[in-house]
Formats: structure tokens, C-alpha cells, sequence
């Protein structure tokens, strides 16, 4: 009997922002010291959400089909590689393409290199390096039951809508049970954000209306708040 | 002693910190390893599990340690870059001896003698109390012993202390009067199990990332979350209920808990009436604490308070956890009493599920606070005051009560002795009180007038700048020992190569001294494990009893969890199951904790709340963290917090750079302006050192009990910084940046 299929997941709602997943991922031997996924801060001015972003691997990738050169391919396995060096024109096609934001040029080798889901690693039975670092769960690599039963109160789904353009990906995203697929508008698109933001946007405001009463009483009590001072100088702003 | 020779600038240049990103066999031909050596990060009381990938005596990576049961291969950034410091080019390779040009290389045998020398002119002169030594709780329990008998007994001092005078010991004050033991009651693995989780001042997320697993494994099953903090932390910005309490009003609101349990009877009768004293005046002392009483002083909503209250009171099961936000004040130890008596008073101790601890913050936060190197603390957490202990360790030893000191000076008096010329000579290791010590400029003044400074360390951390002579010595993967995790699990720390150049073993430097202070009969180990034995015995009969821990029970059972008191004994992971205290009556303390306000509270002229804390990308005083270039790319420098309410009020924007003035010093940083603090406090975080030290404004009054300064509380007002600041403060940013040899 074959082993049980392992997905990746991604639980948005339990990043901390640590990177330790970019650490983890920049130390791997083959893109030495680079790493190949993100942690993105929401809406730093407003809350301390953010959220990892690595590539979702889609079932028919929007990178691929954007290159002129033929260069991205998928493998058996549903793994979307980093561009063929050959064939790779660094034309950045599936950098504008990608609606995840994940495939990159790399400046000094000419080529656009990507999350292979640590492909080197999942081949010898050995877990993705950010989701084993992962301290909180956010990214996991497991099975579809094992996840079901560890974290009844979401479900994982793999289905979003940017637009007209409906994707299926490889990895999962963890949300509400009340949601099926993730749908981000162009209006939002063209403010400049990407799907996972949007979409921990959304978790933010359904665990406000569902896992937290009266969010009026969590601010703290108004202050009297001390005046500007007038000796100001001229303003500095740290670059 | 005096002033520093040369510019800030020469040292940094000759000793870092310098950052670096590159394994010591570069990016591009990384060699398999010949061994993965399974031990521990160095960073955090969490002591994950980790393998360093060791080839030809150099640390090459990691991987991480899927079998270690607590962390499971999990870790934080900081754990994943932590073999970046062990080959770093800032290294320690050789002891350094001031010159009027800085410092110049030095045989030990040179050092050494010099440091004989000093040491007993000073003592002759001044008196043997007269020469001080501070210790840090990164060490290992076997060095933390060892420090504590070297002190009493090399050096013949009583002014011993430690770092951890900064970080746990309100704690300890805390648990010792409620339970007479200073452990956390239950291992992590009780938090999964808990219906309500009560997280006061920590902000779990960022200072102990692998824990906030248990925490989501409890919410999983449907647990509730209560945090409370001044800043909407990322743990705290999921959590079901987040009260935003006012810096250093944290017994008030637990007052108002405890008035609520009382009011609606979520109290176990039984239990405060079989296992408790001291609960009539308890119940009395709250008696007015209503939630518009505590609403009005910490700033929040009172229906809040009741609403908590309400989750906390009828759970079935609930895990307790605080940290250093409650605990570095001035009334630190009874943050926590108010809020163990929130778990006695529920009677949800000492069963599965039912859990209270606080989370330790040093690598070894935990075992290196019992074994002797606190001033008043003897081996097996043993009180040195107690004539019976000290007449047990004087056996264990070998020496006299008259040879014994008794109880010395905690750290903030002894800089404050140093200051008043009652001690003119200082042996540091693991600490950088530049940094962690508060109001640095107070502190820096002490080691100005010191007549002799001599600072062990892998680095050349801020405060060795100003030592006499500079001893490198050994990092956490260079040495075998043991350390003391969080939850009271006791585990190996491996050595995985040797210490580079003529750098030695922290021990090894120890017994050296010992020996040439003419104390060598009292100090023969053929190996670490036999300092370890030696532990074991003085630990026996001790609260914090390891008698029947051996290294090869740990490597085998993956920990052993103290007490442990005989080699059959499975160790506790879970403390009290016998609904017993460890006081002599058994019985579980309560104590009240009437309301008294911070040391320094915002007036007409210094407006704001300013408190302090940590970044997830470096560790303390980040002598290791700030070298390595992910870490500081992540967490360059200070920030300040602020809410856009007072950005708005005070007319500042996002990243402009201000002036925060204190009545003990000023700092200039970016603002970082985000809704995720309370409009009344700005907040910075500590890691940095001189210009960039947060602990520059911070206050040095102490809790009585425990010594702790309070980081947690100052009044600031704060102004747009001047030209010259600005320019000071881009500059400072860039030499952070810089790696070696550019």
C-alpha cells in the first residue's frame, strides 16, 4: 500500500511574522542563502497581521502559460519549477503574471527562480524545510485527514477567483467553514493587493464577527492625550 | 579604570558587531556533514531541539530534530541562523589586555596573572566583598553551579549575582511564597488540555514562538484565549479577548478578576479551605476591587473585565501563563500573586490540564536560577541565610560556615556599590549590563570607576569594551552540559566542536582562576559530568532536587522534568498532583496584593507611558543576534510604537524620526506608527546598545522583594528630532548593517 498523500497548507490566522520560514527556506543548498518565500505584513499601520506566501503550486500555472520561452514546467508531482536555464529569457512575464506574486528573476543569474516546495526534501520522505521550522502551524505539511481532525473549527480549500480568472492550486488554504473560494476583486487588485492579503483581511473580520463579542469593548478607554509640544524642529523621516 | 581609550567606532571596527549571512564553508560548495549533533538553540527558555551539521570541527548548518518531543522540529528564526555565530569573524580568538590605544593580545598565562593579581590588591585593600562577579543565565546548570561555588568559594565574595535579577526572579519571589517552589507546576504539554488560556504580559509570539503551537492546539479544541497587554501583539491580535491594560496596572485588573470570581462563586470552596491559607483576607482585600475601579486605573473597558472573568471563572480546566510584562516592575512579585491567586482560588492546579507557570526568558532561565548563583541562593535553590542549608552545602563543599559567604548585594545594589566606592572590582561572564542593565548611562558611569573589569565572553559584548581584561571564551555548541528548560525539563546540551584559536572553555577558564586563587583541592572535575554529579548531590534535599538525574537518564528519556529526588524516581513533569504545596505546611499561600502604583507615572511633564520589550530577531542583549545579517536585516535597530491617535496629536508621521526623553536620558528613533498599542504608550524594543538603548530612559527602582528594576514603566515626552539627532541615528542604522572587513 502506497503512503498517504501529504498537502501542504497554509493557516493564515496563526502567523507571527517571525520569518522563520524564510530562514529555514534561504538555507537550503541549491538557492544558498536566498530564500524563495515571503512573509508579507497586511496592513502594518493597523494590525500585526501578516502572512507567508509561498508559490501555490496551480494546477495550471499562470507563470507557465505567460512564458514566451516555454521554460516553466510542471511535474508529475504538480510541482511548478523554477524556469529552465536554456530556455529562460528573464523576460518577467510570470513575475507580472503569477497573482500570488511568487516567481522572481534572479538579477545575478538571469533566470527566474521559485518554491519548488522543497522538492529535494518532500522526494526523501522528508517534510517542506519552512513547514518543519513553521513554529505555529501556519504552514503544514500533512495529510488531508490528519488536518480535518487537528483543526475542526476551519477547512482547507484550493479554489480562488481573481476577477475572470478562476485558479486551482496544489496547496491548500485554510478558511471559515462558510467559505469556498477565495474571491479577490480588481478593484483590490489594483490597490496593489495580492490574494493571501485580501484573504487575511476577510479571516481577520470573520473571527472579529465570530470568535470575539463585542469588539467596541476591547479599545482601551479614551486618554486625555498630552499636547504638541512647541519647540518642534524640522521633520526627519528616516530612510 | 576609566573612560573608554579610543572612539566607539575602533572598537567596532577591530571586534564587531559585524554581520554575516554566509556559512563558514560559503553558499557554494556547502560539503555534507560527517555528523548532526543533537542538542539545543541557545536562544530563549524554550530550548528547542535542534542538529547542528558539523564537518571537520566547524559547525556547517543545521537540520532541524523531528524527535525532540517539545518542539518537534519547529523553531523560530533565530534558532535557524543561530550556527551563523559559531565561526563568525568576531569571534574571540585570543585574551585581550587595555591599552591607552584599546586593547592588545595577550597569553592566559599573561592574563591570567594580571587578573590574580588585581583581584587580591583589590580584596587586601577594600575587603573580599569588595570584588564582585555577575553571571548570566545563558549558561549551562553545570557552569551555573560551578559560578556559584567559584564566587563563595575562588573569589570568597559575597556579591554574586546574575542576569536573571533582569528577567525572572519577580517570578521566582512570586512562586516561592505561594508554593515555597520556583518551577512552572506543569509541563507544556497541560496547555493543549486547557479550556481557558490566561496569557499576562507576554508577548508569546515573539519572545517564545514554539510555544504559541500548544496554545493553537488548545484553541483547536475550542479553548478560549485571553491576553493581556498594553500592544496588540500577533498573539494577542487572535486572541478571543485582548484587554489592552495600562503599563503597571496589571494587580489591579486582577484584583477586579478575583472580586468577579467571588461575586458569581466561581470559587472551589473546597479546595481554598482544605489547601489554601490565607484566603479570608484575600477575599476581604478585593472587596471594593469592582471592574469600574480596576476599568478606570488600567484604561480599559470594565465590561471587559467581567466578560473575562465569566471565561476564566467556571472552566473546567485552564493553563496560567506570564512573563517578563507583569514581572519587570516594581511590584513584579505581586503581579504574580494576583495572578496565582486567580488559579488557587479556582482550585485548577496540579491536574491535567490545570496549569500555571511563568515562561523563562534566558536559554537556561530556569536551571540557572537554582543551583547558587543568585546573592542570596545556594545549590538546590537552598536560602543562604538558612542555617541548615548552608551548614548542608558547607558539607557538600568541603569548607566552613565561616568560609561560606552569606547573603550579598543584588545587581542593580552592586552597581549602585560600585557607584559609592564600596566595590571597585567586577568579574562579568554572559552579561552585557550596557545593554540590559536600566538606565545605562547610570550603569555605564559604574564601570567607568570600577578599578579592575574583567569580562568573559565568545564576543566582545558593549560592556567588555570597558574591561581591563577580555577572556574569550566558549558558546553554548562548545561545551557539554545541561540546561533547564521553561517547563522544568532538564536536557542535554551537546559540544559539537571546539572553541576556535586560543579561545577555552568557560569552564575550563573557571577552574584555572580557582586554581591560581589557591583553591584548586575544592575545584578537581576531570570532565563536565562530574561537575554535573556534584550538582546532584548539593541539589539533594533541595526544592530544585536533581539527585536522580544523570546525563545518560536525560539523553534516554529525551528530559527529565525535576524534582527528581532518587535514580528509580520518573521525574514531575506536573507538580502538586498531591494537592500539596512545598511549604513546610503544605499548604498553598495566598497573599494579598493591594494596588500601589509604578515608581514613575506620566505627569504635565513627561505625558506618555513608555515601556519596553523584545523583537522576535534577537535574543537579549543581542551580542549573538545582532551579528547575524537575516536577524538584523529583519530588526536593524530600535523602533518606537506609537498610536496614530498621538502621532496625530503630536503632529508626527510614520517613519519620522523622534527624540524620546526620560528624566534619565533620551533616544532617537523612527516612529513605527500602527494601531496595535495603546494611544497613552509608545513602546521600544531593548536588543541595542549606547546611543540606541532603550534602557537609557528606563528607571532603576526595584521591587522589594524580588530587586527587579521596572523595564516595564517610565514617563516620556517626546519631540521631532533635531538635525544632528537624525543624522546620528542613520548613521548608527548603517554601522549595524556593516560586515566584516568592509
Amino acid at each position: 500500500m502506497s503512503a498517504p498523500v501529504k498537502e501542504f497548507f497554509i493557516d493564515f490566522q496563526r502567523c507571527i511574522g517571525c520569518n522563520a520560514c524564510v530562514a529555514g527556506c534561504s538555507e537550503c543548498h541549491t538557492h544558498r542563502g536566498k530564500p524563495m518565500v515571503s512573509v508579507d505584513k497586511v496592513d502594518p499601520a493597523h494590525s500585526a497581521q501578516t502572512a507567508p506566501m509561498v508559490c501555490m503550486h496551480c494546477k495550471e500555472p499562470t507563470c507557465a502559460l505567460s512564458c514566451p520561452a516555454d521554460a516553466i514546467k510542471m511535474d508529475e508531482n504538480g510541482i511548478v519549477h523554477s524556469s529552465l536555464k536554456p530556455r529562460c529569457i528573464a523576460c518577467r512575464n510570470c513575475e507580472i503574471a503569477c497573482p500570488f506574486g511568487v516567481p522572481k528573476i534572479s538579477e545575478e543569474i538571469q533566470q527566474m527562480q521559485k518554491c519548488d516546495m522543497c522538492f529535494d526534501r518532500t522526494s526523501a520522505g522528508k517534510k517542506p524545510m519552512c513547514t518543519t521550522v513553521c513554529p505555529t502551524g501556519a504552514l503544514f505539511y500533512g495529510t488531508m485527514e490528519e488536518m480535518k481532525r487537528l483543526r475542526p473549527h476551519s477547512k482547507p480549500i484550493n479554489k480562488w477567483r481573481f476577477g475572470k480568472q478562476v485558479i486551482e492550486t496544489k496547496l491548500w488554504v485554510m478558511v471559515p467553514h462558510d467559505v469556498d473560494e477565495v474571491v479577490v476583486d480588481w478593484p483590490e487588485l489594483l490597490n496593489g493587493a495580492s490574494g493571501p492579503i485580501d484573504l487575511a483581511v476577510k479571516l481577520k473580520e470573520y473571527f472579529e464577527k465570530h470568535g470575539v463579542p463585542d469588539p467596541e469593548i476591547r479599545e482601551p478607554l479614551p486618554e486625555s492625550m498630552p499636547e504638541a509640544r512647541p519647540d518642534e524642529t524640522e521633520e526627519a523621516e528616516f530612510l | 579604570m576609566a573612560t573608554l581609550p579610543i572612539p566607539e567606532e575602533k572598537y567596532i571596527q577591530e571586534f564587531g558587531p559585524h554581520v554575516t549571512d554566509t556559512p563558514v564553508t560559503g553558499w557554494t560548495a556547502k560539503p555534507e556533514p560527517d555528523k548532526l549533533v543533537k542538542t539545543h538553540c541557545c536562544f530563549c527558555g524554550m530550548q528547542c531541539g535542534i542538529q547542528l551539521a558539523v564537518k571537520d570541527n566547524q559547525v556547517i548548518g543545521y537540520e532541524p530534530w523531528e524527535d525532540f518531543p517539545f518542539n518537534e522540529g519547529r523553531l523560530c528564526p533565530k534558532g535557524v541562523k543561530r550556527y551563523m555565530q559559531t565561526h563568525h569573524p568576531d569571534r574571540l580568538t585570543d585574551p585581550l589586555i587595555r591599552t591607552e590605544n584599546g586593547f592588545r593580545k595577550a597569553t592566559w598565562e599573561e592574563a591570567f596573572d594580571l587578573i590574580v593579581r588585581k583581584i587580591r590588591e583589590i580584596q587586601e585593600r577594600k575587603g573580599k566583598d569588595a570584588f564582585s562577579m555577575l553571571s548570566g543565565v545563558s549558561l549551562t546548570n553545570e557552569k551555573s553551579y560551578l559560578i556559584g561555588k567559584f564566587a563563595r568559594i575562588a573569589l570568597n565574595t559575597a556579591n554574586l549575582d546574575y542576569n536573571g535579577r533582569f528577567c525572572m526572579v519577580s517570578a521566582g519571589g512570586g512562586n516561592k511564597k505561594a508554593f515555597g517552589v520556583d518551577r512552572a507546576a506543569n509541563s507544556w504539554a497541560d496547555i493543549p488540555k486547557a479550556d481557558v488560556i490566561y496569557v499576562a504580559g507576554s508577548n508569546v509570539s515573539e519572545c517564545f514562538p514554539t510555544l504559541i503551537h500548544y496554545i493553537w492546539a488548545a484553541r483547536d479544541r475550542g479553548a478560549k484565549l485571553i491576553v493581556a497587554d498594553p500592544r496588540e501583539t500577533p498573539i494577542a491580535r487572535t486572541a478571543d479577548y485582548h484587554i489592552p491594560v495600562r503599563p503597571g496596572t496589571d494587580s489591579a485588573l486582577n484584583q477586579a478578576l478575583l472580586h468577579e470570581l467571588i461575586r458569581n462563586d466561581w470559587i472551589d470552596h473546597e479546595f481554598v479551605e482544605n489547601n489554601c491559607k490565607g484566603w479570608e483576607e484575600l477575599k476581604k482585600s478585593v472587596e471594593d476591587c469592582t471592574p469600574e475601579w480596576a476599568g478606570e486605573i488600567c484604561g480599559v473597558h470594565p465590561e471587559l473585565i467581567r466578560k473575562v472573568a465569566a471565561e476564566w471563572g467556571p472552566a473546567k480546566t485552564s493553563f496560567l501563563l506570564h512573563a517578563r510584562g507583569i514581572e519587570q516592575h516594581t511590584k513584579g512579585v505581586d503581579n504574580v500573586l494576583s495572578l496565582i491567586n486567580l488559579v488557587l482560588t479556582t482550585g485548577r492546579i496540579g491536574r491535567e490540564g490545570c496549569g500555571y507557570g511563568t515562561i523563562t526568558g534566558q536559554g537556561n532561565g530556569q536551571g540557572g536560577r537554582e543551583h547558587g548563583h543568585k546573592c542570596d541562593q545556594l545549590p538546590g535553590n537552598r536560602d543562604i541565610e538558612n542555617p541548615a542549608h548552608r551548614e548542608y552545602i558547607c558539607k557538600v563543599w568541603g569548607i566552613t560556615d565561616e568560609e561560606l559567604p552569606r547573603k550579598g548585594m543584588s545587581t542593580v545594589e552592586i552597581f549602585k556599590a560600585v557607584h559609592d566606592d564600596e566595590i571597585a572590582g567586577m568579574l562579568t561572564i554572559c552579561f552585557n549590563p550596557l545593554v540590559s542593565h536600566p538606565n545605562t548611562n547610570f550603569a555605564r558611569a559604574c564601570l567607568e570607576k570600577l578599578d579592575f573589569l574583567v569580562s568573559i565572553d565568545f564576543f566582545m559584548n558593549e560592556t567588555a569594551r570597558y574591561a581591563d581584561v577580555v577572556l574569550p571564551g566558549s558558546l553554548h555548541e562548545e561545551e557539554e552540559g545541561t540546561v533547564t528548560s521553561a517547563e522544568g525539563r532538564v536536557i542535554r546540551v551537546r559540544q559539537a566542536i571546539t572553541p576556535p584559536g586560543n579561545a577555552k572553555r568557560d569552564t575550563e577558564i573557571l577552574l584555572e582562576l580557582a586554581r591560581r586563587l589557591g583553591k584548586e583541592k575544592y575545584f578537581s572535575y576531570n570532565d563536565n559530568e562530574e561537575i554535573f554529579n556534584e550538582l546532584r548531590v548539593a541539589s539533594k534535599g533541595g526544592t530544585a532536587d536533581y539527585s536522580g538525574i544523570t546525563w545518560k537518564r536525560i539523553e534516554e528519556e529525551m528530559g527529565v522534568f525535576w524534582p527528581c529526588p532518587e535514580e528509580g524516581h520518573p521525574g514531575t513533569p506536573r507538580l502538586f498532583e498531591d494537592r500539596k504545596s512545598f511549604h513546610p505546611d503544605g499548604k498553598f499561600h495566598m497573599h494579598t496584593t493591594p494596588y500601589r502604583k509604578s515608581h514613575e507615572v506620566p505627569d504635565a511633564e513627561y505625558p506618555i507611558y513608555y515601556t519596553t520589550g523584545r523583537s522576535v530577531f534577537h535574543y537579549l542583549s543581542g551580542t549573538q543576534t545582532r551579528r547575524i545579517k537575516f536577524l538584523v536585516e529583519q530588526a536593524t535597530g530600535p523602533i518606537c510604537e506609537m498610536h496614530p491617535k498621538l502621532a496625530e496629536r503630536l503632529g508626527y508621521k510614520h517613519r519620522q524620526i523622534v527624540t524620546i526623553e526620560t528624566r534619565r536620558g533620551k533616544l532617537s528613533v523612527p516612529l513605527q506608527i500602527t494601531e496595535a498599542i495603546r494611544p497613552d504608550t509608545v513602546f521600544v524594543p531593548y536588543h541595542w546598545a549606547e546611543r540606541l538603548s532603550a534602557n537609557q530612559l528606563t528607571v532603576d527602582a526595584l521591587d522589594p522583594v524580588s530587586k527587579m528594576p521596572e523595564f516595564k514603566v517610565a514617563a516620556c515626552r517626546i519631540r521631532a528630532a533635531t538635525k544632528e539627532e537624525a543624522a546620528q541615528l542613520r548613521k548608527d542604522y548603517s554601522t549595524l548593517l556593516q560586515e566584516a572587513g568592509a
